[in-house]
């Protein structure tokens, strides 16, 4: 049933791919952690707020894949698949992660804000060493949730032909005839990185106090 | 405008495929949900243990690569093929219902103690607590995630596209390659995916409203049309799902 | 307390007086700390029993013990000569399961300091839902006796109403109908007035003194309202530290306190208004 051999032979390839996914993954994700950031903060501010806010809304309502598929194609065929995937998926979840930064800056105190207005603080600072640093505390664990839910996104880089883990994968399988082995371990490999991340965002939540 | 227009009875059967998938996931994610998050609150280690196992899998397991698995290697494996958009609702409610078996959990253990305290000076049974009072009450906390998760599972119908199912998705890559407007055909597709998207976030709130007037509380949001087509906030323990 | 040469699963002897409660040297510890301290009391059929004393002398574990929300850590618990906290196995006794518990509770209902009635449910429902689940009365005559229980608390008008809709004395007394709903024997109360606005606990100590004077149901309260206690019980027991530091008739305890734990107490809760 089960070809051993074949798999063993395979996993240099997969282990490539699956290296590509997480290269993706957390380069996707430092675009979103600053991007949601800009935003959240952005969103405060009259007009411009709202029409980021409804532009978000439409990126975080319509579905990964096309977005995906869709800047692919409009795209210069001079920027890489990889380079595409990497900014789309960040672009994507900087739409939730807006949303968790500004829950934490909404949790800090209205005292917070007036204590720092009352020592004539410039807002860099305001933003900077006093409600940020609040902030962000708190939606640590909310933030790593969506490290987790993106790295578990990164096989649609598979529809704009990046070599990640699913990618290698349909190759090996279609060229092997061996498709049972290839995604069942492709499952295998993604559970073997997902479940250790999601004990460690809950041990984060346990530190940090969720919002 | 013209071109959509044109053929926006096209677009029409992709968006109703689309709306197929996401009903039919929801359904089987909602199930799985509620029978796994029950298990998940109970005191005894085995249901526990197995809500945790399910949880865990096909939470941990992107929904492409179970649908890709459904369509490609089960049929090698047993012999036995689903239709792809069988196989599509499938792997889309198993995953989606992983999530919403932890929402389900928490919601459970967050109806207070007293009120089980209460049931058992009634001497109801388990299965009477939870029916009667348990859930009734723990629907209103979920209804709000399971709103977001909705939303998300209607995104990730279109990976359905990928193992040949002809949804939105399919629809907008055939016109791009039968016209070569790429834009046109792209932006269409995202814009009804958008409207989609806004009638279930429309219908979740109405469900929410008459959950919470149910345990007599009023709605925090206001009343009337401007309530309703406000945005759910999203909640930071909800997760994207993919 | 059962005389010890009688087999353990028969209980203390004798139909005729027999009592209806008896706590037979109960423990009960929440880790290190001891709550109950080998308890000893039995309590009459029909008898209505006070239990006074300090927040933290064991009061309330005792009718939780009664409501099956807690275990004896040691000893054992009686209801009409059958074992309550354990259940017959062999020659011996062992831990009561859930079926056992759910046969031997049923005689038992209790009301909450913080009433606990269900948001999910009407006023109504909250009184016919274990009637009709439980008991498997017919929704006609659970309606019915819905509304007679409704007008007996005064609030025969309120039957549609949603819990969230009434005052705390309402729904205090809505919770005390739902406990007769299910009829019991006997009838837990725990600090039924604690959580209430002062203008709104002599309409619900009215309710049960309406009880006491016209049913013959066994009624164990725990409660701070002197004057209820002493116009209501046969008896009262002032608790300390677990154990029961003095017993008596409510004329005694409260007019001739012989315990100086006692008597301080009472000054204690005269002293704060009640």
């Amino acid at each position: 049933m089960w070809d051993f051999e074949f798999t063993l032979e395979v996993m240099p390839d997969l282990l490539e791919g699956l290296w590509i996914t997480v290269q993706a993954t957390v380069m996707g994700y430092l675009i979103a952690l600053a991007l949601g950031l800009a935003i959240a903060m952005v969103r405060r501010v009259p007009y411009a707020g709202g029409v980021v806010h409804a532009v978000m809304e439409f990126i975080r309502t319509t579905p990964l894949l096309v977005q995906l598929v869709f800047v692919f194609l409009v795209a210069p065929s001079t920027v890489s698949g990889m380079t595409i995937g990497v900014v789309v998926l960040g672009v994507h979840y900087s739409a939730y992660t807006a949303e968790v930064y500004r829950s934490g800056i909404e949790g800090v105190a209205k005292g917070q804000w007036e204590a720092a207005r009352a020592l004539s603080l410039p807002a860099r600072r305001t933003w900077g060493a006093i409600v940020l640093p609040q902030a962000i505390r708190k939606v640590i664990p909310a933030l790593g949730n969506y490290l987790i839910a993106m790295f578990k996104d990164t096989p649609l880089l598979f529809a704009i032909g990046v070599a990640e883990l699913l990618t290698q994968a349909q190759r090996l399988g279609a060229a092997n005839f061996r498709v049972v082995e290839m995604y069942t371990l492709v499952g295998f490999l993604f559970l073997i990185v997902s479940i250790p991340s999601a004990i460690l965002i809950r041990r984060l939540e346990r530190r940090y106090a969720a919002v | 405008m013209e071109f959509l227009i044109e053929r926006l009875p096209l677009y029409l059967d992709g968006a109703w495929v689309t709306i197929q998938l996401t009903i039919g996931g929801s359904a089987l994610a909602f199930v799985l949900a509620m029978v796994f998050g029950t298990l998940g609150s109970m005191k005894h280690w085995l249901p526990r243990a197995v809500a945790t196992v399910y949880v865990e899998v096909f939470r941990g397991i992107a929904a492409l690569v179970l649908m890709f698995w459904m369509a490609y290697a089960l049929p090698v494996a047993t012999g036995f093929q689903l239709e792809d958009r069988f196989a599509a609702i499938v792997a889309l409610g198993l995953n989606v219902g992983a999530y919403g078996a932890e929402v389900v959990r928490a919601a459970i253990n967050a109806v207070p103690k007293a009120q089980v305290e209460a049931t058992v000076a009634l001497n109801m049974s388990w299965f009477q607590r939870t029916r009667l009072v348990v859930l009734p009450q723990a629907w209103a906390q979920m209804l709000p995630t399971f709103g977001n998760l909705v939303i998300e599972l209607m995104k990730a119908t279109a990976v359905a596209y990928l193992i040949g199912v002809a949804d939105l998705t399919a629809v907008a890559q055939q016109m791009r390659q039968g016209t070569g407007e790429t834009i046109i055909a792209f932006v269409g597709a995202l814009i009804l995916y958008y409207l989609i998207a806004q009638v279930l976030i429309s219908g979740m709130r109405l469900l929410e409203r008459r959950a919470n007037r149910r345990l007599g509380r009023t709605p925090s949001g206001g009343t009337g049309l401007s309530a309703l087509l406000k945005y759910p906030a999203v909640g930071g323990g909800s997760a994207g799902v993919g | 307390m059962p005389p010890s040469e009688t087999p353990l699963h028969e209980g203390p002897q004798g139909v005729e007086g027999q009592p209806l409660i008896v706590f037979d040297q109960v423990v009960k510890r929440f880790g290190d700390l001891t709550v109950l301290d080998h308890l000893d009391f039995q309590v009459d059929p029909g008898e209505r029993v006070t239990l006074i004393g300090p927040s933290g002398s064991g009061k309330t574990t005792i009718l939780r013990l009664l409501m099956t929300l807690e275990k004896v850590t040691e000893g054992h618990i009686w209801v009409d000569g059958e074992p309550f906290s354990h259940m017959p196995r062999g020659s011996g006794l062992a831990p009561a399961s859930e079926s056992y518990l759910r046969a031997k509770r049923r005689r038992v209902g209790m009301v909450f300091q913080q009433f606990n009635l269900f948001p999910n449910m009407t006023v109504r429902q909250n009184i016919t839902e274990a009637p009709i689940h439980v008991l498997g009365t017919p929704k006609d005559e659970a309606n019915q006796r819905a509304s007679d229980l409704l007008d007996l608390v005064g609030l025969g008008e309120k039957i549609d109403a949603h819990p969230t809709q009434l005052s705390g004395g309402q729904q205090q007394r809505v919770a005390i109908a739902r406990a007769l709903a299910m009829q019991p024997e006997i009838l837990l109360l725990d600090e039924v007035t604690s959580a209430l606005d002062p203008e709104l606990v002599a309409g619900v100590l009215d309710v049960l003194r309406e009880i006491a004077e016209t049913t013959d149901i066994t009624m164990l309260c725990v409660t701070h309202e002197m004057g209820f206690a002493r116009d209501v019980s046969h008896r009262v027991l002032m608790f300390d530290q677990g154990q029961i530091a003095e017993e008596g008739h409510p004329d005694q305890i409260f007019g001739d306190p012989r315990e100086e734990r006692t008597k301080s107490f009472l000054r204690s809760v005269l002293d704060n208004g009640d």
